[in-house]
């Protein structure tokens, strides 16, 4: 009985979560928002969304034909197209969507070495790329066959909106922006399965609604602290754009940090900036000092005063 | 009362239930036996006898050199064969003696040098020393050195780790329920030692019946406490559980009793035990044969230098073809890469699996999920170390405190990219260490 087995450094035994496992279910997490945003705004917005993803995929592929390294089957390019036409209005026109997902995948994340690499989220990244290229488009947001302001627009001009229908969603606003519901729902399921935690979205919404009741200028109103929370694309941002693993602090102090920034730029942007809007060029903003923030609040090590060391001693 | 713990950690797939209810049964070696020199942390001990000695079942034939050393005995009677290198379970050779059984089983007579309470403190290492007892856990420190620290009066805990926090392992867990007297009177020998001291058996809370069991044999004794621990990997590390007893934190460059504290192994104390009260040095130990790939998991009592074939042989061989044989835990233990070695005085378990999930798996690019953030028990960033010791940053690895990790493996198991992340940290601290011993010298 001479044996010739495998041998291998420790640990023998791995833990079933896998990447793919974590990008399928922020898929899952993300249908019902996508489902509502279909049966809020029509077939166009399956169409947006199809396409969205087909491009983002179709860029990764082609990419990894260039690299002779095929890296879709990981499953991120559905997430970032899924994400990124989730952050669209229904009528833009399709050709600015497949722009966005090429944006995506080739600039954002491909160039800067793939998967895990990028310092910033691909599918934000793109969308401020297509607001600042094709604003009107990007803004155009037609809702029941009229032009209509999303309930944040009104909000800042001053007017009333409807607090339920911007938690059930149907209301205007980018295709999976507008159910608080379906994005709690799915946030949910991401929380259950252990896949995102509470420091960025709770340190975020938080730091944000304390923001607006001091700077807002209508003190802690509920009901305009409500529709600050609901509407836009807080909640899609906070539960699914600022807890992307790749561009969020990896320190859990960091994360809270992070968190607070976050809610702090969209209250700046979102109160005193021209927009009514603020999520996403927060987050995109907020990632830019991840680094940073990762530096100053590396974990102190057990058993070890100082986080950091000097040369090798102790 | 929160449960003691740490925190990080990981809940693996346990599989103590396949050897759990096993009693342990005692197997005789068949062929030659094998001791290495060096089954200790230190220097190698050095060869008594000579190629044709006839040696006795306890009679000592390597002696140690040095304080940190430890001497071998050999455990059955038989002749010597030779004295070379062999391979162990780490893939190394070692100089080993090698001994031709007889089958006669023939010792030298065990006599306790003089009942206990009689003994003093260098008379109780002493014979500790002579026993050639190490760390049976799996580090294989000698135990005589643990026990000597600088000033004994300040040790306020003598721990016994009863946690078997890894996996699949159950030999703790039969000592416990089939001979937890021998691992009392090891304790209460060491609290001899240490006057100020209070002995602990902690114990993690998926034995409960251990738990109980200790608790009540405990019951009378002033000095002993049992104490339960929360249920998860690596509790029984010697930082992780001296914190969650104590409270106290130590680093990788302390030492237990720097915080006045001294912890043994079941296995470690149970053989302190026999060695004090019945003049026994250490030649057999308790070996946890199992996995999935393995016909009957047991318990065994096997004489050191037993040859592993044995073992998986007693225990009815292999289910098909096993993927993966590890010597240890899964977790800290050692991918074996022939079943033909030795058990040593640190060999815990034989594991045998169908699948080699480490094998299986492709590893990906870092997500930066965090995951390993979470877990590691050192509370350092394991995904950040790897990528300095992959491109061997070494300023950079220091300063982010890589010599903290203690190789426990969670960061690897939990990463869902399958990064070899305790691997690349493992092998960086390495070279660390022994750059700093060099320097020291």
């Amino acid at each position: 009985m001479n044996l010739r087995m495998k041998i291998s450094s420790n640990p023998h035994i791995r833990s079933r979560v896998t990447t793919n496992g974590i990008m399928a279910a922020v898929i899952i997490s993300l249908l019902p928002a996508a489902g509502f945003g279909i049966y809020n705004f029509g077939s166009r917005a399956a169409a947006v969304i199809l396409v969205t993803v087909a491009s983002t995929v179709l860029t990764e592929f082609l990419f990894g034909l260039y690299k002779k390294k095929t890296t879709i089957t990981d499953l991120s390019a559905v997430v970032t197209g899924l994400l990124l036409a989730l952050n669209l209005p229904v009528n833009l026109p399709l050709w600015m969507a497949v722009l966005g997902g090429i944006f995506a995948i080739l600039v954002v994340k491909m160039l800067f070495g793939g998967l895990g690499q990028n310092f910033m989220n691909p599918a934000l990244a793109a969308r401020c790329f297509l607001l600042i290229s094709f604003p009107a488009q990007m803004t155009n947001f037609e809702y029941d066959a009229y032009t209509g302001a999303t309930p944040l627009a009104s909000l800042k001009a001053g007017e009333s909106v409807d607090v339920l229908d911007m938690v059930i969603g149907r209301t205007a606003g980018t295709i999976g922006e507008t159910s608080m519901i379906a994005l709690i729902v799915g946030a949910c399921f991401l929380i259950l399965l252990g896949i995102i935690d509470l420091r960025i979205p709770g340190s975020y919404i938080v730091s944000f609604v304390l923001f607006a009741g001091i700077f807002g200028g209508r003190g802690f109103d509920p009901a305009y602290l409500s529709a600050q929370v609901a509407g836009g694309g807080l909640m899609l941002g906070a539960f699914f754009m600022a807890t992307d693993y790749v561009t969020r602090p990896i320190t859990p102090k960091g994360q809270y940090l992070f968190g607070i920034f976050l809610g702090i730029m969209t209250g700046i942007f979102r109160i005193f900036g021209p927009g009514a809007e603020g999520v996403s060029y927060a987050i995109i903003l907020g990632n830019l000092l991840v680094p940073l923030i990762e530096k100053c609040t590396m974990p102190r090590a057990f058993g070890v005063k100082r986080a950091f060391r000097q040369g090798g001693g102790s | 009362m929160a449960r003691l713990t740490f925190t990080g950690g990981i809940h693996p797939y346990d599989g103590k239930e396949l050897s759990k209810d096993k009693p342990i049964q005692e197997i005789l070696p068949k062929g030659e036996l094998v001791y290495p020199l060096s089954q200790h942390i230190g220097a190698p001990a050095k060869p008594i006898v000579a190629k044709g000695d006839r040696v006795l079942a306890g009679q000592k034939i390597a002696e140690s050199v040095g304080f940190v050393s430890a001497p071998v005995h050999a455990s059955v009677s038989g002749t010597v064969k030779s004295i070379e290198p062999r391979r162990v379970v780490t893939g190394e050779q070692v100089m080993s003696i090698i001994v031709e059984n007889d089958g006669l089983y023939e010792d030298v007579g065990f006599y306790p040098v003089a009942p206990v309470e009689k003994l003093d403190r260098e008379e109780i290492l002493q014979i500790i020393n002579e026993a050639g007892i190490v760390g049976m856990g799996g580090a294989g420190f000698p135990t005589h050195v643990k026990l000597s620290p600088k000033e004994p009066r300040k040790i306020e805990y003598v721990i016994a780790n009863c946690a078997e926090c890894e996996p699949y392992l159950t030999s703790d867990y039969r000592r416990m329920k089939e001979e937890p007297d021998k691992l009392i009177g090891g304790l209460k020998m060491l609290l001899k030692l240490f006057g100020n001291a209070q002995g602990i058996l902690a114990v993690e809370d998926n034995k409960p019946d251990c738990v109980a069991l200790l608790k009540q044999l405990t019951r009378d004794e002033k000095r002993l406490s049992v104490r339960a621990l929360k249920t998860k990997y690596p509790q029984g590390a010697e930082r992780q559980l001296i914190y969650a007893v104590t409270g106290r934190k130590i680093n990788s460059s302390m030492l237990p009793a720097d915080v006045g504290c001294v912890v043994n192994n079941v296995d470690t104390l149970v053989s302190v035990f026999r060695a004090v009260a019945e003049g026994r040095p250490l030649m057999e130990r308790i070996v946890t044969v199992t996995g999935d790939a393995i016909v009957n998991p047991r318990n065994f009592r096997v004489r050191i230098g037993t040859n592993y074939r044995e073992l998986a042989e007693e225990a009815g061989g292999f289910r098909g073809e096993p993927a993966k044989i590890i010597c240890g835990g899964p977790m800290m233990g050692f991918g074996m890469f022939d079943l033909n070695v030795p058990v040593s005085k640190t060999s815990t378990a034989l594991i045998a699996l169908s699948k080699d999930e480490v094998s299986a798996l492709e590893p990906g690019p870092c997500i930066n999920c965090g995951r390993c953030v979470e877990v590691c028990p050192g509370r350092i960033v394991p995904s950040l170390l790897a990528d300095y010791a992959e491109r061997f940053d070494e300023e950079a690895f220091l300063k982010h405190n890589g010599l903290e990790c203690c190789e426990c493996g969670c960061c690897s198991y939990i990463c869902p990219a399958k990064r070899h992340l305790t691997q690349e940290i493992k092998s960086m601290r390495k070279i660390q260490l022994a750059k700093k011993k060099q320097a020291g010298r």
